[in-house]
């Protein structure tokens, strides 16, 4: 023990250390923030200090080059020892410190810390969730496999609508022309040493300012920040009912970031790592691109976005979003820090946590995307096949076979990006369905081209028996006047 | 600047924070280049690229041919090579269109029962003649212009279509729309 006394004095009597360290973990913070509610910074910082690790192992054995990357990473699921297990706690720590992160800026939001003296440590955040969001990105494209692929391709597309630079900037993005080599290796660089770098030093500096401006105290309703008033406010809270940091306020941080890491590894290790999927073979086009969870949202909104919204959407919206989050605390800066003296603060909240959940939850079943494979392998429900008439079952081939099935589901089968076409014979009648079969609209293509009259009636006829049992199929009551002088005598009165 | 900063030491300190300033600048524009260097005008990676004989290609067909980007490099693996759609309207004209939806990129698949092309993403559709059919593509698809030259199939091609770089820097394709 005098010995390892001896070492330690030795390397601090040449380091120094020991007394700022001490000092800094040791600082008072207000008894009130050793609170759960405190521990996601921390844990954020944690996870990427576990991503850095992890990543650094994962590039021992990656190669970084396009032709490459992909045998690489099925070398390292598939026959170095543990090299899937490096994979999966890489790719769900990525999953974890973005939502850690997330919810570390609910947080600190709806605490008002982001109010004087604290508006820097905010804006250094801001930039912390872009570069976090940027890693999980460029992460992806590390993947290398067909969604990394054709997600690039959506990224140059997006560049590219920006007025008069669009074209540069998809040189810049991609390297070059095309997606290929030289993609590969600028976002290597990027996720390897550019972001990583910065964050390390935003990050840094982002701690140093929790430290030296102190902890934001827990707020109290009708407790104002005053530029005037507040630092002198905050000094006496923590003279009066202040704790040291270390050990009294710490624990908390240490059993949460604990938690998130044993969480990390379990889903690592029960739910195993993401892909890589197909090669990234841009001549295989059977495939279906998807972003990686966190970036599900943006892939709704942008199936959802009126085409002559779309490129001043892309553009202008992320815009005004970081900026207002930039400037956020420079006209918010006093006031009320309390949840419950802010309401338009916590309806904010609530609109966004919900807006992202349900794009979230959208983007994992993508109604809007064709099934492509529906027309060929989906069966009919036996009702609507038992009962059809010779033509009726024409029409059903035609159905079948012209890949209506890729859009409209019948039965429950097939796709969700038109309206489900069980009881669409109640909806239109027969002069409506041939009106929409031939001239499309309302996000349908006009199919007057590509289908004969015979298949055109064949089709209708097969439509027209698509109505629940007991219910009758819509029909035009002066069709039905013109052809027999009289209305229908089953049914009287108007339809 | 008060008399007693302007010495000789604070002089001197200048002078190397302009010599410093000056190497820094010397260094910087090269690395500007550098970074620069993939920008090229639209159009400017452009070059004719065999797709191969005319023959392969069915009259009234659409059918899938592939190629290698003229501008690899030898790490390029799989990416080096680019898919288009050729529908052959007559003897001597087609239609070249590239793979990419005019939304957001994604690889359009044809299906001649329907003759219709859809994409997998946010479900673009397009007709035959790569017009736009439905769903959020601002434009039909993308064309590269081509020539028939000595019976095989040329196309001017070799960056990725986007609504900035589009495949074909000239209009003149698009009177061959059957």
């Amino acid at each position: 023990m005098h010995r390892l006394k001896q070492i330690y004095e030795w390397f601090d009597s040449r380091l120094q250390l020991s007394k700022p360290v001490i000092e800094a973990a040791t600082h008072s913070v207000p008894r009130n923030t050793a609170s759960w509610w405190y521990v996601f910074g921390s844990a954020s910082f944690v996870l990427l200090l576990l991503q850095i690790a992890t990543g650094i192992l994962l590039a021992l054995v990656y190669v970084p080059s396009a032709g490459e990357a992909w045998n690489s990473l099925q070398v390292l699921n598939q026959q170095i020892p543990l090299g899937w297990f490096l994979r999966a706690v890489h790719g769900w720590g990525s999953d974890f410190m973005v939502a850690v992160v997330l919810i570390h800026m609910a947080q600190v939001f709806l605490f008002g810390a982001y109010k004087f003296p604290r508006e820097l440590t905010w804006i250094l955040g801001v930039f912390l969730l872009l570069m976090t969001l940027g890693m999980a990105f460029t992460g992806q494209v590390m993947r290398f496999d067909q969604d990394a692929y054709w997600g690039l391709g959506i990224g140059a597309s997006i560049v590219s609508r920006v007025p008069f630079v669009g074209g540069a900037l998809v040189n810049l993005l991609l390297g070059g022309p095309i997606i290929a080599g030289p993609t590969l290796s600028r976002f290597f660089a990027l996720h390897v040493f550019v972001i990583p770098g910065a964050m390390l030093v935003f990050a840094g500096l982002h701690l140093w300012m929790v430290l030296v401006l102190g902890i934001n105290d827990w707020p109290m309703p009708g407790r104002i920040v005053k530029r005037s008033t507040y630092l002198q406010e905050y000094h006496e809270l923590t003279k009066r009912d202040g704790i040291p940091f270390v050990p009294d306020a710490v624990w908390k941080d240490l059993v949460f970031a604990a938690a998130v890491m044993f969480a990390v590894a379990l889903c690592a290790a029960v739910l195993g790592p993401f892909g890589p999927t197909g090669v990234p073979d841009p001549t295989i086009i059977q495939t279906v691109p998807k972003p990686d969870f966190f970036f599900l949202w943006i892939y709704t909104i942008l199936s959802f976005l009126p085409e002559n919204l779309e490129t001043p959407f892309i553009l202008i919206a992320p815009a005004l979003g970081i900026l207002f989050l930039l400037a956020l605390p420079l006209f918010a800066g006093e006031g009320e820090k309390h949840w419950r003296r802010r309401p338009i603060a916590v309806l904010s909240i609530m609109v966004l946590a919900v807006g992202f959940a349900v794009c979230q939850q959208l983007g994992t079943y993508t109604p809007w995307s064709p099934q492509m494979q529906a027309w060929s392998g989906d069966t009919l429900p036996v009702r609507y096949v038992h009962t059809a008439t010779p033509l009726g079952r024409q029409g059903q081939i035609v159905f079948q076979e012209k890949q209506c099935r890729n859009c409209h589901m019948i039965g429950g089968v097939g796709g969700e990006r038109g309206p489900a076409l069980d009881g669409v014979a109640t909806r239109l009648t027969y002069d409506q369905l041939v009106r929409q079969v031939l001239q499309g609209g309302g996000n349908m293509p006009a199919y007057g081209k590509n289908l004969s009259p015979a298949e055109v009636t064949a089709l209708v006829s097969f439509l027209e028996t698509l109505h629940p049992e007991g219910q009758r199929p819509a029909r035009d009551a002066s069709r039905q006047y013109i052809n027999t002088g009289e209305l229908d005598p089953k049914q009287p009165g108007s339809e | 600047m008060s008399d007693e900063k302007v010495n000789r030491r604070w002089i001197l300190m200048s002078i190397g924070v302009l010599l410093n300033g000056a190497v820094a600048l010397l260094i910087a524009t090269p690395i500007v280049g550098y970074l620069l260097g993939p920008i090229r005008r639209n159009g400017g990676y452009n070059s004719w690229i065999d797709l191969g004989d005319v023959s392969q290609f069915g009259m009234g067909e659409t059918r899938l041919a592939s190629f290698v980007n003229p501008n690899s490099v030898p790490w390029d693996g799989a990416t080096s090579k680019a898919a288009c759609w050729v529908r052959r309207t007559q003897e001597q004209k087609f239609q070249v269109f590239a793979i990419n939806c005019a939304h957001l990129g994604c690889p359009v698949r044809w299906f001649p029962q329907s003759e219709l092309f859809m994409c997998p993403c946010h479900g673009g559709v397009y007709y035959a003649d790569g017009s736009r059919a439905a769903g959020p593509p601002p434009r039909g698809l993308f064309e590269y212009p081509y020539k028939v030259q000595n019976n095989r199939l040329m196309i001017d091609g070799g960056q990725m279509p986007t609504l900035a770089t589009s495949a074909s820097v000239r209009k003149e394709s698009s009177e061959c729309t059957g």
